[in-house]
């Protein structure tokens, strides 16, 4: 459990990052981890708590005070077993999840002291794959039965390798040229470097994965086929209908949403397309302070716009956690500075967009107003202001998940426009959704859980157990009951 | 009173005082038994009345045939003396139903070949008994039986006769025909009677010419009042102020060697007395109708007694080789019984006494110059002229007091065990026959033929069973500490299958029976084991230890193999194979259990006395069987069968990993283990690097470890000898079905039904099938039963529960409070607990606002004791503030008080009083309103505590008047309550502290707690708390935290129904706690019984506390539970966050009372109408559970009390110490019935603050507790003797006690004060000229006191202060003392224990002390011994018996300038 008493000798101590000036001028990943004798140190910080609230922080249910223990002791191959235990791609979550885990450690009692978790998380599984632990483990008997997975984001890979292993054959349809999904084209390179997730496909493969990439369920494959051919089918298409801005102007050239610059972007670096969306040389405005929107100020950012300018319609936080809203241990409401914004770019909060001009078609400026912060966002007279825009990237968020498919599927709809699935099973007799198309947009690691638990749904209900209890259980302890 | 919902009678306890007059000469008089009755009535207050004052708990005498005066009153002629006996016989007083069992037992006389000469009506006046009593009194009536002319001149073989007669005439009659005594030899008169009662009751027993030359008496206190004249003492052999522990397990022996008995003394007619044990009888009925069998068989009365409880002999240079062999002999044909026991016995030849081998009760006796013997509970029965008192003495652990009458004299126990010894080479025999485990050919032992990987899995292994459990088990060799409570499920509700072992909680000794201390009492322990076959009880011969002995029962691989390869012609081995095959699924369990019998039945028919039950077959087709089951099934097969005792059973088994599942294992039969998948285990953990260990060093400390844990299991139960737990039996089952307990755990306790063998199956194949097939690499799975994991167990406080419940304190109010009770409610509790299972009668409602408020509702909450110490200052403060501030009441916890906070809102209403009574005073008490005696602790009931040095910083010491930086240790019982009687007297201290407060008895829920309760109330307690199993702790063995005591709603359920129908209800208030967290639980509490509830973890929570279970580490990061002052400092509770959290409680309350139509909370208590199990959860239902008896209404009339209405009546009215008060000084006379002498004084001199000097001079023998809680400025000098808990808790008074003036007896060679003086005394000083007891001075922590002599155990868990000895020490001297010094004169080495002190020399401060305290022995008590020492001064002849820790702290109070904390440099291993 740590060292005891560690915890009050030792700060925190977050990763290294490389010098936002010198980062931007590069695609490699900018985030590193601690030299393992200072990592050990943080995590001997943890505690090993009786109720780990980190743990139950995390949507995947790390087994973190297990791990962090493992590492504090120097035991990392045993760590990676532990953490794989509960996550098929530590090495995605290490890079791309905001660690609710961290916002909920009982040591962020007092605020910033969090153990850093994230950290250790990251340099096992970078442990891991350098000294050649992670391996294949193709299931050792095979049902003979086939599972079509739709999509290849993290929620259809975890599905998909999950019941690989338990002896399924499963085939993914990913419409894009290459698998993993957001993972794969939305976030950047320097967040994730894709060779990390392509390594992870070539486990997959090994273990009986059967890619289809450029295949378009519903264009290219008719769904009803699809079902045909497979014992079950697992929808996890992400939800990836983007909000849209209803204002004046919205049709000019050079509004975009922010995926497709992303995309464009992220092939562009990964070679595989010449051109596309630029922001180079552009004042650019990106609408929407989350972490999609940070991305595209990172993207613009290595591109040398003219400006680079983020605005959020509600008001900004408080700096510190503001306990009567969000206490411990939920997810503070505060003011966060990303990445992006530390390697340029300005920021604005509390701003309604009124609408957008342009010349000759293309947008030229934006224009705004500032907003009372919270619902109803009343507009505060007086203060309207515009700003040269030549690049407008729309990152409000998602609605969720395409419909087409879905009707095509027959699979109902719930009142956010998700798929309808409970218990994973659809409306569709043999059809599975998972991740953000059940239950829509959100982390990386509610995707990866998401393919987890549906895989066990689908499992149960090729065994002919019917739809799976709803259950606090986990794959191993579900299948320890039965 | 028949078994009624949860009241069982098999649970009935009893306790008394006992005593024997006899006359050295053998003359029979008259004075006799006038002197014994009267010692009788000078015993009362050691027994009982029930709820009818009048109606007492059990009187009665035995005396020696009283023939001139039996010739005088029968109508009939009467053979010589000898030639007769005499049935006394209890008979309904139906006339019709009475004749006819006359008639039955005058048939089994003349079947018998003996002559009737006829019936006589014993005269009693019925209306000297209680009303209560006479209800069920029998009509007592007198047959006369001659004998025939063949036995006429034998008189033991006419004893014998007369024994058959009344068995056959008992068997056939059954219940209804008691026959008190039947013998040639002694009569017995007793009865459901005071002891006044008894005399005037049996006028017989008045008549000059009822005469005999001892008589033995003996008066009851019975945990209840169910009406029982049979259960009075004496019965034919003994009187027992006792209690028997292993009475289960010896039953069921004794049945089990039925088969074998044989005797040429009785021939033909020994079928005729079987069964030996009468069916319903206490456990000394039992231990008297063995103890007749083994006398009558031709055994003498010492010899049986040397059997049946054995002293302590092992590393014992004062026992002879002789006896020392013939101790291990009989081992070979008998467990002990074991448990506390003073038992006087007599044949009417012969009286005497024994002790058990711990010493547990008390016993003195005194012999006369003019040849008369008295032996009594307590010195000063009768009123004997001091200068007429030869010699006196005391009951000593283990040692028989024997006086013979033919002989005319005490015969010295050296004496009459040597003779017994001697009588056969018992030692050559064994040394002869007996093999050692050790010394068998080693042999290889086997591998594992499944990869290990695959057996864990199989066997249910876990992740935390690696890290948790086993790896700290062989890294320290200690099982693991916990902290907290246990908030998960119920093995039966949990959703995960837990093993069998889970579903046994060990049963614990509270109040009527004290648990050992196995650390610090070893002396008395012992784990060695007996496997072969047993021989014919009623014989001896060499060939009887043909025993093989095991030291540990815990065997390692090689020693199995030894075992099952044992090739001689004594020892046959034979492997049964508990697996059964995985393809005939779960219906396949019950047919692998009848092959196992069968091929048991087969392996003894063909001479095997081995029986190794193993699992190494298991595999992909074989599926083990449970081995616990296993062991159940072969054992009571066995039993039932008649051959149990041909062959030792022993387990091979992967399942069991842990002290529990060890201690179960034996508990029901097996005589020794071997773990061997837990062994490879650890092998395992070494291999891997996870311990630092070589393999055979982890191994070592495992098997250490295990033993370690079980001396500690079985000593909870006052246990000491594990062969007397090997199938003792001593666990509650919860969730068991009745069939499945009835048949292979026969005689357990199931209370709430439960799965039977199919869901068992179900369990094991999905546990195998975890195994088989699957990946080669599979990981063990996560459960998360000691820390709550997501994809684990379920735990009631989790992440949301916690986080809601702080967030409703904190500006989520009610609609937060609300989401929060709703998933504990209905989500966890449907899963966690029983009261998950109840949900409320449909009820008409009443409006909220007519419901009583919740202000109102709180008065009735109290928080749970937690000590300063355990809890930061700052967590403790505000719950007793924010307590004070709503009208409830907050507890001190064993921990003291700060004086500075009596006067103010941070005081503690409730003052607890614990074993180790740090902190308690006379101001202590005096500033309560409540006065809470703790007998149990949920969290670890039968267990004593320990504070680490670290945290007893300077505050922490101040207040326990201990040392800083010296860890203090809480011993398992309350060294002076071994009883229930001795309870009743604590209860009388306190209330002579501090008449204003109430006192209440804290016990934990297990099997028989209504039946302790019902004692306790007689005991006098105003209030009494049943605890849950559920319950917290600031550090505890895991295995405690798991496995012991019951959920509260089973133990307040048997206490309501318990108290209800014994009447005793309506003077006690009843209090229930255990994770009680939302207005759903307090309502089921109160229907339930509850007057009061009680909270601990759920007010802390609301202070921050995050359930880290870090409390035994000092590490609580939110300054909870740590002393540390840099976490301290991170406390942020305030008292408003607990206010808040019991209104919200209160609120929610009070919505459910209006919704069952309930305006005041007093009218919820007792209404198990308003409850129903809720049958829409139908999970628990599918489990076989079965809640009726926990719902059942108790059979009572209409109107009768279901919660406290009326207040106990109080016993101080004719104290003594009132005019002690009013005079303020002077002489005054004293009886062993002035108890308590100078409490209620310095009660007075406290409470009112007055000054000045209180002296007393004080003549006669003193009652126990003489000189209690004596505050500064009083001193009592007492000139005779005194009782047990002589200055107990003493404040700063001074006490001296000396011979009268005219004492005939040199003072230094006889008793002259009881057990355990000067308990938890924290200041003054006292004097004892002459000899003390057992455990004198335990946990003083600042007296000073000079005594001539001390018993066992002496200045045990001392803390603090100076005890001079100026003559011999008992064994054991010093265990467990980490503070102050004792000088000892010359002390003989072996009788100190070392664990803590080094023995030194005195240096010059030393000696100033003991010169000071000698000088001033001189002066108070007169000593010539003292005087000697002085004149003659040899500093040289004393010992400094000094605690390491003790000099340590002293050294750094010098020298860092008087501040003399340690700091927090040593951690405590976890």
């Amino acid at each position: 459990m740590g060292r005891l008493g560690a915890f009050k000798e030792l700060g925190r101590c977050g990763p290294p990052e490389r010098d936002p000036r010198e980062r931007v001028n590069d695609f490699r990943e900018f985030v590193g981890t601690l030299p393992l004798s200072e990592l050990r140190d943080q995590a001997s910080r943890c505690m090993e708590c009786g109720v780990p609230f980190c743990h139950s922080g995390c949507p995947l249910g790390n087994l973190i005070p297990d791990w962090n223990d493992l590492v504090y002791r120097d035991r990392f191959e045993e760590a990676i077993r532990e953490l794989h235990r509960t996550n098929n791609f530590p090495e995605f979550t290490g890079r791309l999840c905001p660690a609710p885990c961290e916002a909920a450690c009982v040591l962020e009692i007092r605020e910033g002291n969090a153990v850093s978790i994230k950290q250790v998380e990251l340099a096992i599984v970078n442990r891991a794959w350098e000294e050649g632990w992670i391996v294949p483990r193709p299931a050792q008997t095979r049902t003979g039965r086939t599972v079509a997975v739709i999509g290849s984001g993290p929620a259809g890979l975890a599905c998909a390798q999950q019941l690989a292993r338990a002896g399924e054959d499963v085939v993914v349809y990913e419409r894009d040229e290459a698998g993993g999904g957001l993972v794969r084209l939305g976030v950047p390179e320097f967040k994730i470097e894709k060779r990390l997730v392509e390594r992870r496909l070539d486990q997959l493969r090994a273990e009986g994965v059967e890619f289809r990439f450029g295949v378009d369920v519903g264009a290219d494959v008719d769904p009803e086929e699809l079902r045909a051919a497979h014992d079950a089918v697992v929808v996890a298409t992400g939800a990836r209908v983007p909000r849209d801005l209803p204002v004046p102007g919205r049709e000019l050239d050079g509004v975009h949403f922010a995926m497709e610059y992303l995309y464009d972007r992220a092939r562009i670096v990964a070679g595989t397309q010449e051109r596309g969306l630029t922001a180079a040389g552009k004042h650019v405005v990106v609408i929407g302070g989350g972490d999609t929107g940070a991305d595209c100020v990172a993207h613009a950012n290595r591109e040398r716009p003219a400006s680079v300018t983020q605005i959020e319609l509600l008001g900004e936080p408080p700096a510190s956690r503001p306990d009567d809203l969000t206490p411990w241990p939920r997810w503070p409401m505060k003011l966060r500075t990303s990445y992006a914004l530390a390697e340029g770019g300005d920021r604005s909060f509390a701003i309604s967009t009124t609408h957008l001009s342009g010349e000759g078609g293309r947008v030229r400026a934006i224009h705004w107003q500032r907003n009372s912060g919270a619902p109803p966002f009343d507009l505060v007279p007086g203060t309207e202001e515009s700003r040269p825009a030549e690049l407008v990237l729309l990152a409000m968020g998602f609605l969720g998940p395409e419909a087409a498919l879905l009707e095509r599927l027959g699979v109902d709809r719930d009142n956010r426009g998700n798929a309808d699935a409970p218990r994973f099973h659809t409306s569709a007799e043999g059809v599975f959704a998972a991740g953000d198309a059940r239950r829509g947009q959100s982390l990386v690691v509610w995707a990866i859980d998401e393919g987890r638990r549906c895989a066990a749904a689908v499992r149960s209900w090729l065994d002919g157990r019917g739809e799976a209890e709803p259950t606090f259980l986990s794959e191993a302890a579900v299948r320890a009951a039965e | 009173m028949k078994k009624q919902g949860l009241y069982d009678p098999a649970y009935e306890h009893d306790a008394c005082g006992v005593a024997f007059v006899a006359r050295l000469d053998g003359r029979r008089s008259h004075e006799t038994v006038d002197r014994a009755l009267r010692a009788l009535g000078n015993l009362e207050h050691r027994g009982a009345e029930g709820a009818d004052a009048e109606t007492g708990d059990g009187a009665g005498i035995l005396v020696q045939m009283p023939d001139v005066f039996l010739r005088g009153v029968v109508p009939f002629e009467l053979p010589p003396p000898g030639r007769y006996g005499v049935a006394v016989s209890f008979l309904p007083q139906d006339a019709e139903r009475r004749r006819l069992l006359e008639q039955t037992l005058e048939e089994a006389a003349l079947a018998e070949g003996q002559q009737l000469l006829g019936w006589r009506d014993v005269p009693v006046r019925a209306e000297e008994a209680g009303s209560h009593a006479r209800l069920f009194a029998p009509a007592m009536r007198q047959l006369f039986v001659g004998a025939s002319a063949d036995l006429a001149g034998d008189p033991l073989a006419f004893e014998r006769k007369l024994y058959v007669i009344r068995r056959v005439a008992e068997r056939l009659a059954g219940e209804e025909l008691v026959i008190p005594s039947f013998s040639a030899r002694t009569l017995v008169y007793k009865g459901m009677l005071t002891a006044p009662q008894l005399a005037r009751y049996f006028p017989d027993l008045s008549d000059e010419r009822f005469a005999s030359a001892l008589a033995l008496v003996h008066s009851r206190y019975s945990t209840n009042t169910f009406p029982s004249w049979e259960l009075a003492h004496p019965y034919r052999l003994i009187a027992h102020n006792g209690e028997i522990n292993t009475l289960r397990g010896n039953v069921n022996w004794i049945r089990a060697r039925e088969s074998q008995l044989a005797s040429e003394l009785f021939g033909d007619d020994l079928p005729k007395v079987l069964p030996v044990i009468r069916a319903n009888g206490s456990d000394t009925a039992m231990l008297d109708n063995v103890l007749e069998l083994l006398v009558l068989a031709g055994r003498s009365l010492p010899h049986a007694l040397m059997m049946m409880v054995p002293e302590a002999y092992e590393g014992r240079p004062d026992v002879s080789d002789e006896v020392r062999g013939f101790y291990r002999f009989h081992e070979c044909l008998t467990e002990a019984w074991d448990g506390p026991a003073a038992i006087a016995f007599t044949d009417g030849t012969v009286i005497g006494a024994t002790l058990d081998r711990n010493g547990l009760r008390p016993g003195r006796w005194l012999e006369t110059t003019d040849g008369w013997v008295v032996m009594a509970s307590e010195t000063g029965v009768l009123d004997i002229p001091a200068s007429q008192i030869r010699r006196k003495g005391r009951l000593q652990p283990g040692r028989l007091f024997l006086v013979d009458l033919a002989q005319g004299r005490i015969v010295p126990d050296a004496e009459v065990k040597q003779e017994v010894a001697t009588r056969r080479p018992y030692g050559e025999w064994f040394e002869r026959e007996h093999v050692r485990l050790a010394d068998l050919p080693r042999r290889a032992p086997r591998e594992l033929h499944e990869p290990l990987r695959r057996l864990q899995l199989a066997f249910g292994y876990t992740q935390e069973d690696m890290k948790v459990m086993l790896a700290p088990l062989a890294a320290n060799g200690e099982e693991a500490i916990g902290s907290m409570g246990n908030d998960t499920p119920l093995a039966v509700l949990s959703e995960r299958r837990p093993l069998l072992y889970s579903y046994f909680k060990q049963l614990f000794a509270q109040v009527t029976n004290p648990p050992i201390d196995p650390i610090r009492e070893a002396v008395v322990m012992s784990v060695r084991s007996l496997v072969g076959s047993e021989r014919n009880l009623l014989d001896e011969t060499p060939e009887h230890a043909r025993q093989l002995v095991i030291d540990n029962p815990i065997l390692r691989d090689d020693e199995l193999e030894s075992l099952r390869q044992v090739d001689s012609q004594l020892f046959k081995a034979h492997t049964v194979d508990i697996t059964w095959p995985v393809a005939d699924g779960a219906e396949g369990l019950d047919p692998a259990l009848e092959r196992i019998c069968a091929e048991a039945d087969a392996a003894l028919a063909d001479g095997a006395n081995i029986l190794i039950l193993s699992d190494r077959a298991v595999g992909p087709e074989r599926v083990p069987i449970p081995s616990l089951l296993a062991v159940g099934a072969i054992h009571h097969h066995l039993v039932r069968a008649g051959t149990r005792l041909q062959a030792g059973l022993v387990v091979e088994s992967g399942e069991p990993r842990s002290v529990q599942s060890v201690a179960v294992l034996i508990g029901y039969g097996a005589a020794a283990v071997n773990p061997y998948l837990m062994l490879a285990t650890i092998a395992e953990l070494v291999d891997a690097g996870r311990l630092d260990l070589p393999r055979g060093e982890a191994e070592e400390r495992a098997l250490k470890a295990i033993g370690k844990g079980l001396s500690k299991t079985i000593s909870k139960m006052g246990i000491s000898a594990l062969s007397s737990y090997c199938g003792a039996q001593v666990f509650e089952a919860v969730g068991l079905s009745s069939e499945l307990v009835e048949r292979h755990f026969t005689g357990t306790a199931s209370r709430i039904g439960g799965i039977g063998t199919l869901e068992i199956a179900e369990g094991a194949l999905a546990r195998h099938a975890r195994a088989y097939p699957a990946g080669s690499e599979e990981l063990l799975p996560v459960v998360g039963l000691y820390a709550w994991r997501r994809d684990g167990e379920h735990h009631q406080w989790n992440p949301e529960t916690i986080a809601l419940l702080q967030h409703a304190v904190r500006g989520g109010g009610r609609p937060t409070y609300e989401q929060f009770a709703q998933l504990v409610n209905d989500d966890s509790a449907r899963r966690s607990t029983l009261r998950g299972l109840l949900r409320f009668a449909e009820r008409e409602p009443v409006p909220l606002d007519e419901v009583e408020p919740a202000a109102e509702i709180v008065k009735r909450f109290s928080t749970g004791a937690m000590s300063l110490g355990s809890l930061s200052r700052e967590a403790h403060e505000t719950l007793a503030v924010a307590m004070n501030r709503i009208g409830g009441r907050s507890n001190t916890g064993e921990g003291g008080e700060d004086p500075a906070r009596f006067g103010d809102e941070r005081r503690s209403k409730i003052k607890q009083v614990a074993s180790g009574r740090f902190g308690v005073n006379i101001g202590y008490l005096a500033n309560a309103d409540e006065l809470q005696i703790k007998m149990a602790q949920g969290a670890k009931p039968g267990e004593g505590g320990q504070l680490p040095g670290h945290k007893v910083d300077p505050y922490i010491a101040s207040i326990r008047f201990t040392t800083p930086g010296v860890g203090l240790i809480s011993p398992p019982p309350h060294h002076d309550i071994y009883s229930i009687e001795d309870l009743k007297q604590l209860i009388y201290d306190l209330r002579c502290a501090n008449p204003n407060a109430r006192v209440s008895v804290k016990l934990v829920a297990e099997v028989g707690v209504g039946t302790v309760a019902a004692g306790v109330v007689k005991a006098n307690a105003d209030h009494v708390l049943i605890s849950g199993h559920d319950g917290g702790t600031g550090a505890s063995p895991i295995s405690s935290i798991l496995h012991a005591g019951v959920p509260w709603e089973i133990g307040l359920a048997e206490t309501q129904q318990t108290l209800v129908l014994n009447g005793l209800r309506s003077r006690v208030w009843v209090q229930t706690d255990g994770q009680l967290k939302t207005g759903r639980d307090v309502v089921i509490a109160a229907l339930l019984g509850a007057d009061e509830v009680g909270f601990a973890t759920a007010p802390l929570v609301a202070t921050g506390c995050v359930m880290m279970r870090a409390c035994h580490l000092n590490t609580c990061p939110v300054g909870v539970a740590t002393q540390d002052p840099e976490l301290r400092a991170r406390f942020q509770g305030k008292p408003e966050h607990v206010i808040e959290y019991m209104f919200h409680v209160a609120e929610d309350v009070r919505r459910i009372m209006a919704s069952l139509g309930v305006r005041r909370f007093e009218e919820l208590v007792g209404r198990v109408d308003l409850l129903e199990p809720d049958r829409a959860l139908e999970h628990w239902q599918r489990r076989g559970i079965d809640l009726t008896n926990l719902l059942r209404a108790p059979d009572v009339p209409e109107g009768t009390p279901l919660r406290r209405t009326e207040p106990q009546a109080s016993p101080l009215a004719d104290a003594l110490d009132w005019r002690l008060i009013e005079a303020g000084g002077g002489r005054f006379e004293v009886r062993n019935v002035n108890r308590t002498v100078g409490g209620l004084l310095s009660h007075h001199v406290v409470s009112r603050g007055l000054e000045g000097e209180w002296r007393y001079e004080l003549h006669g023998s003193a009652g126990q507790s003489f000189g209690a809680w004596l505050a500064p400025g009083v001193e009592l000098t007492l000139y005779g003797d005194a009782n047990d808990y002589a200055g107990k808790g003493l404040s700063g008074g001074v006490i001296a006690v000396r011979p009268p003036e005219d004492a005939a007896f040199a003072a230094e060679e006889n008793v002259i004060v009881g057990n355990t003086v000067l308990y938890g005394a924290t200041a003054g000083r006292a004097f004892f000229r002459g000899l003390a007891g057992e455990r004198f001075a335990v946990r003083n922590s600042g007296a000073s006191a000079v005594v001539e002599g001390v018993g066992d155990h002496g200045c045990e868990y001392m803390t603090g202060g100076r005890v001079v000895v100026i003559g011999p020490t008992g064994r054991n001297f010093a265990a467990g003392m980490s503070g102050g010094i004792a000088y000892v004169l010359d002390l003989d080495p072996a009788r100190c224990n070392l664990q803590l002190v080094a023995l030194e020399e005195l240096e010059e401060d030393d000696e100033r002390t003991v010169r000071e305290l000698l000088a001033e022995h001189v002066d108070r008590t007169g000593s010539p011994v003292a005087e000697r020492l002085l004149a003659e001064w040899e500093p040289a002849r004393f010992a400094k018996v000094m605690p390491h820790d003790y000099k340590r702290a002293l050294g750094l109070t010098v020298s860092a300038g008087g501040i003399g904390f340690l700091g927090t440099e040593t951690e405590e291993a976890a």
